[in-house]
């Protein structure tokens, strides 16, 4: 009874003030609102406006000059082109593309199995680990974890060339083959393995960060109390830690799916989609090939645009989908101050 | 259970917790580790509880040695000065947590829990969660979840210093009932000397890592052994007056000193008598405001007065900047500054080398 009257007059108080609150609320945002602006909403609207478009390496122009507004960029001396707007016929294409079910399994493959096994599994195993040792070993291994995430990624890459390459390069085959195996072009066997394995040991380190540092700040009492309520380690992970460290856990999932989607340098580096016809070619470097590399020199960046725009709603669903089934709202409390 | 500890010591690097610790706790004992804020009794207690390892020394259990036995096998229900009850967790998950590791069937795990919780008074809150309720539910749910497994041995860690002075009382109460009750051995930790006083069979006085003493709270009252036991036990803690002389005048034993000079019992005096200047210790209660002049009235000058309700506790000042504190009606309105005359008890009055800080009653 008392919580709903005093909720009711929150609600006026609120209410008088909304005007002066939102005022307040949008001058704290802006910063932010202007940042996302400029860096997402309005390369957003210009990505769709060039996925509507022909724009190619063979009708190169100005992709705001089509239609009505060809003769009157023509009298300014802009270059047209043979620029057109083309409405929705790239993104027929696209769905209509022999390659799509590959390269859309592909995706779901790379971002999911990296995330599982990796980004979160590995993560979390790491994080487990450096905290039941000797503060300072578990320190130092955490650091050390994180040097290739600090390397450059063309270096990072050429050491797994390295490291997968045929014999009698390969490092893999010069420690394999006196143990009695046949040497193989590991990088043409396996390409999927070394393309999780490269983008998950960096992955890892994010999570190991994140997943570590919460496992510490759970108060060692918690711990201390199980075991005497008679848990063992397994259990006391399985049934205190997991359970408290659940936001982390859940918020690197959803920021590691999304970077998972929109990554492919790595990928490109070291396969570029191969070997063969699409074997590891994923959304995001497919968008890539379409707009900057093709085989005849056109780059088609109305048609790589489109890939774009649609990676963009499949992002934004699996937002709102982790949003909804996580639950992300209970996350944020209502604040315990009143509104000044 | 019946535990023993055997020259028990922990140290991290240079830092030392435990100091070569020896003693046993009785089947069915309540023992009390008593000693002031950082002298290691949580790092004993989480030894006995198999969570710290001893750095050398044993610990046994029914005289079987225990030092290698993990927690999850100890059999022993905790009670924390935190609480640490499983925030994510409702009270009956709480409670029913030893239960389900032990994989007991749901009906059985579902009644225990019901009947624990009934007996703590709190069978109406098991759907809520730890952040929902006061300080002292919390206690209860505690206690409830370490009773439940019905334990050989309960460890209370300071369980009741969170709580508000009325609370404290009725938990003091009601943990000493419940442990009688059951029987179970229990080993509790507490830097408040009435907790442990009135709880307590026998009260450890652990210092700096060390054990003081080890005896019963009447013994440690009326034969304190060091200084700093007389001083810690109490309250308001001893009188400890320095540079007080024995002497032997006519057959009676006087203690002296510039302040005053009183008659002692010859079995107390014949112990002292001669030793040149010594501590002499005497209890506020033992201090009364001389009904008239005897020639054997100890005068002063009242300096501070603090209302504690039934009683006042008086701070005066004697001859030579000496302080000595009583307890005094409240309707007698002595007020700073006047001048009385009180009577000191001499028939319990204690005795210790200022050099050693021993007794030289009892030492
Ligand atoms: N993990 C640790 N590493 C190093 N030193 C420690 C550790 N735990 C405790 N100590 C030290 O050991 C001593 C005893 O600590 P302990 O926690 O047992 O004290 P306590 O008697 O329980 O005090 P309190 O009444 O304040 O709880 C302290 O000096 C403390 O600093
Ligand atoms: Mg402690």
């Amino acid at each position: 009874m008392e919580a709903v009257v005093q909720e009711q007059a929150m609600e006026m108080v609120a209410r008088r003030r909304s005007w002066r609150v939102s005022l307040e609320a949008f001058s704290f945002m802006s910063p932010a609102m202007v940042l996302v602006t400029l860096f997402f909403f309005i390369p957003v609207v210009l990505l769709l406006w060039i996925s509507l478009t022909n724009l190619s390496s063979n009708t190169f122009g100005n992709p705001l000059c089509v239609g009505g507004m060809r003769d009157f960029c023509e009298s300014l001396g802009i270059r047209v082109g043979r620029v057109e707007f083309v409405g929705v016929s790239n993104y027929r294409r696209l769905f209509a593309d022999r390659f799509f079910p590959k390269i859309l399994g592909n995706t779901l493959f790379y971002v999911f199995t990296t995330l599982i096994f990796f980004n979160v599994g590995l993560a979390l195993i790491l994080a487990l680990l450096t905290t039941h040792i000797e503060r300072r070993t578990g320190f130092l291994f955490r650091a050390i974890w994180l040097l290739p995430r600090i390397t450059p990624s063309v270096i990072y890459i050429m050491m797994w060339k390295r490291i997968s390459a045929d014999a009698p390069y390969g490092i893999l085959n010069q420690f394999l083959v006196p143990l009695g195996f046949e040497p193989k072009a590991w990088l043409k066997e396996a390409p999927w393995l070394f393309v999780i394995i490269t983008n998950g040991f960096v992955g890892a380190s994010f999570g190991m960060l994140i997943f570590s540092s919460a496992i510490e700040s759970i108060p060692r009492d918690y711990i201390m109390a199980a075991k005497v309520d008679g848990a063992s380690t397994l259990q006391i992970i399985r049934t205190i830690i997991i359970p408290l460290i659940k936001w982390p856990l859940l918020f690197v999932t959803t920021y590691q799916t999304l970077s998972l989607l929109a990554s492919f340098e790595y990928i490109l580096l070291l396969t570029n989609g191969g070997p063969g016809l699409y074997r590891t070619e994923v959304w995001s470097l497919t968008a890539y090939h379409r707009a900057l590399q093709t085989y005849f020199g056109n780059n088609q960046w109305g048609y790589g645009a489109a890939w774009g725009f649609v990676l963009v709603v499949i992002g934004i669903i699996f937002s709102l989908i982790y949003l909804r089934v996580f639950r992300f709202d209970e996350l944020v409390q209502e604040p315990k101050i009143d509104a000044l | 259970m019946r535990v023993e500890l055997r020259n028990l010591s922990k140290r991290w690097g240079n830092v030392v917790g435990v100091d070569n610790i020896s003693l046993e706790v009785k089947d069915g004992e309540f023992v009390a580790f008593l000693g002031p804020s950082g002298c290691g009794k949580t790092t004993t207690l989480l030894m006995i509880a198999g969570i710290y390892k001893p750095t050398s020394g044993e610990i046994l259990f029914d005289g079987r040695v225990v030092n290698h036995v993990p927690p999850k096998d100890r059999n022993i229900g905790m009670v924390f000065q935190s609480y640490a009850l499983y925030p994510h967790m409702t009270v009956f998950d709480n409670i029913a947590y030893p239960l389900k590791l032990q994989k007991l069937p749901k009906e059985e795990i579902r009644e225990r829990v019901q009947r624990v919780a009934d007996m703590m008074g709190i069978g109406h809150l098991l759907d809520r969660k730890p952040g929902q309720l006061s300080g002292g539910q919390q206690q209860r749910v505690a206690l409830g979840r370490a009773l439940v497994k019905n334990p050989k041995l309960l460890l209370f860690d300071e369980p009741l210093s969170n709580l508000d002075a009325r609370l404290r009382l009725t938990m003091r109460g009601e943990i000493k009932r419940r442990q009688m009750e059951l029987g179970i051995t229990s080993i509790y930790v507490t830097h408040d000397q009435v907790e442990a006083m009135t709880m307590a069979d026998r009260i450890a006085v652990i210092k700096d890592g060390k054990l003081q003493a080890y005896d019963t709270p009447e013994e440690l009252y009326e034969r304190p052994r060091t200084l700093f036991i007389a001083s810690f036990i109490g309250n308001p803690p001893m009188n400890l007056i320095r540079g007080v002389e024995v002497v032997r005048e006519n057959g009676t034993y006087w203690t002296q000193c510039p302040a005053f000079r009183v008659p002692v019992p010859p079995e107390r005096g014949e112990k002292v008598a001669g030793q040149g200047e010594i501590i002499m210790g005497i209890r506020p209660e033992d201090i009364t405001l001389a009904a008239e002049e005897d020639g054997q009235g100890v005068v002063g000058e009242v300096y501070v007065v603090e209302p504690l309700g039934r009683d006042d506790l008086i701070s005066v000042q004697l001859l030579g900047d000496v302080y000595v504190h009583f307890l005094a009606d409240p309707h007698l309105k002595l007020r700073p500054g006047m001048k009385i005359t009180m009577h000191f008890d001499t028939s319990k009055v204690q005795f210790f080398d200022p050099e050693s800080e021993r007794s030289l009653l009892w030492g």
